[in-house]
This record gives structure tokens, sequence and C-alpha cells, in this order.
């Protein structure tokens, strides 16, 4: 195959494919994850609301989740991404695989960063006759916001690196075409072509996710 | 009845490697607008106590009466406004990092449900009366320690308390700044007749600006009365040990005559 604008528009079309997916999954990945994560720092035994039951619950749940290979929970959700979506390939029925891996790790990564938060500056709050509310928007997150913003950054490379291998059941986007040309037809050129614009775009995101990380800190001088 | 009653506290840890007594059968009255001192070397259980009156730590047996009021009593929402009137700061500041100055100074009143521009004007005097209008836009992290703990009780000015809690507020400052802090403690306690009770491990804290002083060893209060008669006549081991331990490390004692 022979590089031509036809060519040209099929990997621009996988670009915007990979960017519809990774930014609609990072998205709903936290709808989920966040208030998933919150809950679990909030209801750990040094928590500001600790409840034992829940958080092993939670803790068990995530775990499982996050331990099923991307692969396998690839095709283990079909029925539910035909239930949601109506069909089981292209881009937007990728996005609910790729939702339900990215939710719990994005609840695991929430967690931890809330759990940095110095316990002091809780205290401070709570002395003040601050609800939990208030604690979880404005300290937790308030004071969190830069490993949040680490993790979003983190969250996008990953959901980045799981949308390409959806090209093996036809998922859309670059990861589609590298295997599709690169894999089945021995069309090496068109792979590293994909593969060159997805290591850029990881770049890119890794990039602009530690620059506005670190705009947003105020922790240092 | 004296503004702060506290009857027979006790609060006990439990841990897998047995309970931990932090405080036995503890028992103080404060007057209004009087500042009360609590000694203690560390692990006495100072902390616990002030925590323990604010509820941050529930005592396990004992009473917290506060104007009357008996603060085991009330309910999570009737607490959380009750903790309004209830200054509190700390040893590390405890301010919010990724905020500016002014807007750590805005929180309490933006807990209390206040405007954004109506706390940010109020944010201001609060700055002035503590000395630091001028770091308004600045971020903690800029602040040295002893401008941070100026932030810190120009926030909790910010909730009008009536009482206000001092843990260790001066421990992680230098002499000189320690003076300072003190003294503004000094002018917030004669101008607004805030109540408090100063936790320390300090001599000199407590020689300066405590009208009364309990001192607190293995969880108990083994003396208490005017600071003057305490530091004149120490008469447990415990207390003749803080004081004397200060003399000997010869801090600097600005005059006290001991």
């Amino acid at each position: 195959m022979t590089w031509d604008a036809e060519m040209t528009k099929m990997l621009v079309d996988g670009l915007r494919d990979t960017l519809y997916m990774v930014v609609f999954s990072t998205l709903f990945g936290y709808i989920l994850g966040l208030p998933l994560g919150v809950l679990l720092a909030v209801s750990d035994r040094d928590g500001i609301r600790p409840r034992r039951v829940l958080y092993r619950v939670l803790d068990i749940v995530v775990n499982i989740l996050r331990s099923v290979p991307f692969l396998i929970l690839l095709i283990l959700v079909i029925p539910l991404t035909k239930l949601l979506v109506g069909k089981s390939y292209g881009s937007t029925a990728t996005i609910v695989p790729l939702t339900i891996a990215a939710a719990p790790f994005i609840a695991r990564m929430v967690e931890s960063s809330l759990k940095e938060v110095d316990h002091g500056v809780i205290e401070a709050a709570q002395s003040m006759g601050a609800s939990n509310r208030t604690i979880i928007l404005k300290v937790l997150i308030g004071e969190a916001r830069t490993s949040l913003i680490v993790g979003v950054t983190i969250a996008l490379g990953t959901i980045l690196g799981y949308s390409a291998m959806a090209g093996v059941v036809g998922g859309g986007g670059l990861g589609d075409i590298a295997i599709r040309y690169g894999y089945y037809r021995y069309e090496t050129g068109v792979m590293i072509v994909t593969v060159v614009i997805l290591v850029l775009l990881v770049q890119i995101l890794q990039v602009l996710g530690m620059m506005l990380a670190r705009l947003t800190d105020r922790r240092k001088v | 009845m004296a503004f702060i009653e506290i009857e027979h506290l006790e609060k006990t840890f439990q841990s897998k490697s047995g309970d931990t007594e932090a405080l036995r059968d503890v028992s103080f009255s404060i007057e209004k607008g009087e500042i009360f001192g609590v000694i203690g070397l560390s692990g006495a259980g100072k902390s616990t106590l002030v925590r323990c009156i604010n509820l941050l730590e529930r005592p396990t047996a004992g009473r917290v009466i506060i104007d009357g009021g008996d603060m085991m009593q009330l309910s999570d929402r009737e607490l959380r406004a009750r903790r309004r009137g209830i200054g509190m700061i700390f040893q590390h500041f405890n301010l919010l990092m990724q905020r500016s100055v002014l807007d750590n100074v805005c929180f309490p009143m933006e807990i209390a449900g206040l405007g954004k521009k109506e706390a940010r004007q109020k944010a201001m005097t609060y700055l002035e009366q503590v000395e630091l209008s001028d770091k308004a836009r600045a971020y903690p992290a800029q602040l040295s320690g002893g401008q941070k703990q100026r932030v810190a009780i120009a926030r909790v000015l910010a909730s009008k308390p009536e009482i206000l809690l001092c843990d260790e507020a001066t421990s992680a400052l230098d002499p000189q700044t320690t003076q300072s802090i003190l003294q503004l403690l000094k002018h917030i306690n004669e101008e607004y007749r805030i109540t408090m009770i100063v936790i320390t491990h300090e001599m000199r804290v407590v020689q300066q600006i405590c009208d009364r002083v309990a001192v607190l060893e293995y969880g108990r209060i083994v003396e208490s009365g005017r600071t003057r008669e305490v530091f004149d006549a120490p008469k447990t081991e415990a207390a003749k040990r803080l004081i004397y331990t200060h003399e000997y490390t010869g801090v600097e004692d600005e005059g006290s005559g001991i």
C-alpha cells in the first residue's frame, strides 16, 4: 500500500477515534472512580468516617476488577456493551470496557492522592466545625489537587494503552489500524507510523499534565 | 459554675497491643477570659486533653461542660455549630497549603456560609490585626513559621471564638518569634476576652501568659494553681522537674526570677 491521501485520512480518523475513546473513557472512569476513591479514602481506618465493612467490601471489589486482564474484560462485558451501545465493536462500544477497566484503577489513584493530605489540616477543618462534605470537597480534594492532576495524566496514558489493545476486537482508533494493517497485512510501515503517533500522544499528554500539575501547585515557594 | 468545667475526664486508647490510658480522672475549671495553661512533658496526655475539649477525641468517661452545656450531649450538627465558637491553633499551623493566605482566613467563614465577597473583606481586617495584610495574596509555603502562625490566628479570629485552644502553638518557633506570638495571643485575650487553654511543654510560655496552670503527668493533673504560686513553690516532683530542667538548660528566662 502506498502512502496517499486515503492513508492520511485513515490515520487522522484513527487519531480522532482514539482521542474520542480515551477522553470519554477517562471522563466516565472519573465519574465512577472519583466517588469510589473518595469513599475508599473516607471509610478507611484513618479516614474521616471509618466504616470497616464498607471499606473491606469496596477494597475487594476494586481488587477483583483490577485483576481481570483487559483483553478478557473486553470480551466479558460484550453483553453489557450491546445493551448500552447497541453493538459490540467500534469506538463508541469500546468506551464501555475501557470505562470499566479505568474506574477501579482511577478509584485507587484518587484514594491514594486523598490519603496524602496532611491529617493536621483535616483536624483543623474539623475544629472549625466543617462537615465531612466540606472536608471532602474543600480540604481533601482541594489540598490533593496536584496529586489528582498527576493521576488524571497517568489515567489518560494508561487508557490510551488499553484503547490500542481494543483494536484486537475491532475497537477502532489507532490500535485497530496498527493491528489490521501492520499485523494482519504485514504492512510494517503503517504499524510503525501508528505506534509513533501513539508514543507522541503519550508524550504530549504527560508533558501537558505535568505542566498543569506544577502550575496549580502552591506548596512550593 | 465556671465557664469551662472539665469533670473526671478519662481517655483510654484501645489497640491490639493493649490499652493506653491517656487521661485519668482529669478535672479542672476555667473562668471566662482566663488563660489557662496545661504543661507537661511529651506523652503526658496534653494533646489528648485539648482534643477532648472540642471532642476531636471523644472522652471515654467524664464530662466537658462549656458555658453550662454538656459537649457530649450534642448531636453531630450541634457539635459542628458549637465548634465554630471554639478556635484551635496548632504546633504545625495546619494551614491549607493550596490556598492563599486570604483564602485560608476565609475558610471558617465559608464553613459558616458567608458570601465570598463579605468573607474576603472581613478576612482583610483579621489579617490587619495580625499585621499580615501585605501577605494576603501569598501562599503559606512562602511564609516563615511565625507568619504562618499569625495566619492561623487570623483564621481563628474569623470564626469569632469565645474559646481558643492552643496546642503547642509556639513549639515549632524560635524564641523571638515565640515572644511575638505570645504577645499577640495576650492581646487577643484582652481585646476580645477570649478564654484560652494553652498546652505547652515550655515553662516560659506558661510564665508569660497563663493566669493559672495545671501540671499534667502520665495523664493526671498532679498540681495546679496560680502560675506564680506553682512556679515559686512547686509542690510535686513533676512540677519541680519541669521548672528546674528549664533552668538547667538555660533557655532565655527574660527575668523570670526562678
